[in-house]
């Protein structure tokens, strides 16, 4: 069995502390590093979910990090991203850093390149997709706590949900969300708040989860194992 | 659905558990991360440390505590108590904290509030109020210093600023009401509950599994804080979680 040396990004937005935990309890040998040279090296990758999403990617485009990220994803690299973490993955966030705070409630998403438009941020692009906020005039946003999560029928073959049954709750907190113009090929689980949205994506070896697998007790811990399996695996069955 | 969270608070002094009594399956019950750990294996979604060290300035004990916790626990835990700055915040976030709680100094600073929702993200930022009725009618003040110093401000618009400057949470505790197990304020917290749109844990006063229902159902909160009642055995977390599963409210139930 080969080793499983995860590699936990540092964006130096937060406290890491946690996920690595997380990976050792379920046996992974994990990690911290902001250096493109030791994600280039990983066997698997693991992008947690901190701060906001322009300023995550300005730190992840100006230290090298973005292009590692994305060639250990070309190569077929195991990764795990984490709520901000698998936001980044996609296209393009609606989310600012600045003053400008969040978008108006009834504001209607606007093509990407139309002109003057300052509401998205690049994310990494992997996959193709907007991360959009969870509008709700009912419901409270941001959505914090334990909320269920639905496999889809791919889902329910995926290797990272092994073992989790469907409405299996898990910790959130987050204000925004995968939107709906997000290929549903991608998408592993639905969760509904506000409105549905992608609460899991896999793709081969690439996964991508809104929730904290970290903070959500052992049902976390059985993702994280999954995780930790297909890395020692080296990738997918 | 979003389900309603129970928190086990823990008091912590000189890093030791106040109020514990001894459970036959811990090796060392004054021990709040391996009390945490306990309530973690028993339901709790989250647990509170509340540092209730008097007038120190060494914060290295409760720094520790918060990292043993990060390695120990695998559900979110909020540190409170004793913070003055953002500096202070930054170091408990450090060690693994995933919320700090803060209280007096934001009262006395309320930018307090913004500076450490811009550094730490408003998910991680809980501000603690605690409050005692002043005159007749649903009239709510906020106390500081366990309920000894009167500020003259109003709670329920202290909670609607705290919101608006960027806490991400409120922990609203009645000061009538804590250790009295008389059960919750409830207009208190349905006042603060309708006033703000971030959610709003409920504390102080809970004797009875109705109690915890009703901070639900008519306090409108998102989740119920509780010390004693899980520190004596009173109740376990799945106990209480199953009594209010059984009135309609959507708890965890699968651990």
């Amino acid at each position: 069995m080969a080793s499983a040396k995860i590699v936990v990004i540092d964006y130096h937005k937060g406290n890491l502390l946690s996920v690595q935990h997380g990976l050792a309890a379920v046996g992974g040998e994990a990690a911290v590093s902001d250096a493109p040279a030791d994600i280039s090296a990983a066997s698997g990758l693991v992008l947690p979910g901190v701060g906001s999403f322009e300023s995550a990617m300005e730190y992840v485009n100006e230290s090298g990090q973005g292009e590692a990220i994305l060639d250990a994803l070309g190569r077929g690299v195991p990764f795990l991203g984490i709520c901000l973490g698998l936001q980044l993955l996609f296209s393009r966030g609606e989310e600012r850093s600045g003053e400008r705070g969040l978008p108006h409630e009834n504001e209607e998403p606007v093509p990407a390149g139309t002109p003057g438009d300052d509401r998205w941020v690049a994310g990494l692009g992997f996959f193709s997709g907007s991360v959009t906020h969870l509008r709700s005039g009912r419901l409270k946003v941001p959505h914090v706590g334990w909320d269920q999560v639905y496999p889809t029928e791919a889902g329910e073959r995926t290797q990272l949900l092994h073992d989790v049954p469907s409405g299996a709750n898990f910790y959130f907190t987050h204000s925004y969300a995968l939107s709906d113009d997000v290929d549903p090929t991608l998408v592993a689980a639905h969760t509904h708040y506000a409105r549905s949205f992608g609460s899991a994506v896999a793709q081969g070896p690439v996964f991508g989860v809104q929730f904290h697998p970290e903070k959500s007790s052992a049902t976390g811990l059985v993702v994280l194992s999954n995780f930790v399996d297909i890395v020692r695996a080296g990738g997918v069955r | 659905m979003l389900t309603k969270r129970v928190i086990p608070c823990l008091d912590v002094k000189d890093g030791r558990v106040v109020k514990g009594v001894n459970f036959v399956d811990l090796r060392d019950a004054g021990d709040p991360v391996e009390l945490a750990a306990k309530y973690d294996r028993e339901g709790a979604d989250e647990v509170v440390f509340l540092d209730i060290t008097a007038t120190s300035d060494d914060r290295s004990t409760t720094i520790d505590l918060a990292s043993r916790a990060a390695s120990q626990l695998h559900i979110p835990y909020t540190v409170g108590g004793g913070f003055r700055d953002v500096g202070g915040c930054r170091v408990m976030v450090s060690a693994g904290a995933d919320k700090v709680s803060i209280n007096s100094a934001a009262v006395h600073d309320p930018t307090l509030i913004t500076r450490a929702a811009a550094s730490f993200g408003s998910q991680a930022v809980v501000v603690a109020i605690d409050a005692k009725q002043v005159g007749p009618g649903d009239k709510w003040e906020v106390y500081l210093a366990g309920g000894r110093i009167s500020t003259g401000i109003d709670a329920v618009q202290w909670a609607e600023e705290a919101a608006r400057r960027g806490a991400g949470e409120i922990l609203l505790t009645s000061m009538d009401r804590d250790g009295t197990k008389d059960g919750f304020d409830i207009p208190l917290t349905r006042a603060v509950s309708r006033a703000v749109s971030i959610p709003v844990i409920a504390s102080g006063g809970v004797g009875t599994l109705e109690h915890f229902a009703e901070g639900i159902i008519e306090g409108e909160a998102d989740a119920v804080l509780a010390a004693s009642v899980f520190h004596f055995g009173t109740y376990t977390v799945r106990q209480v979680k199953e009594y209010m599963a059984s009135q309609g409210i959507p708890v965890r139930l699968d651990f």
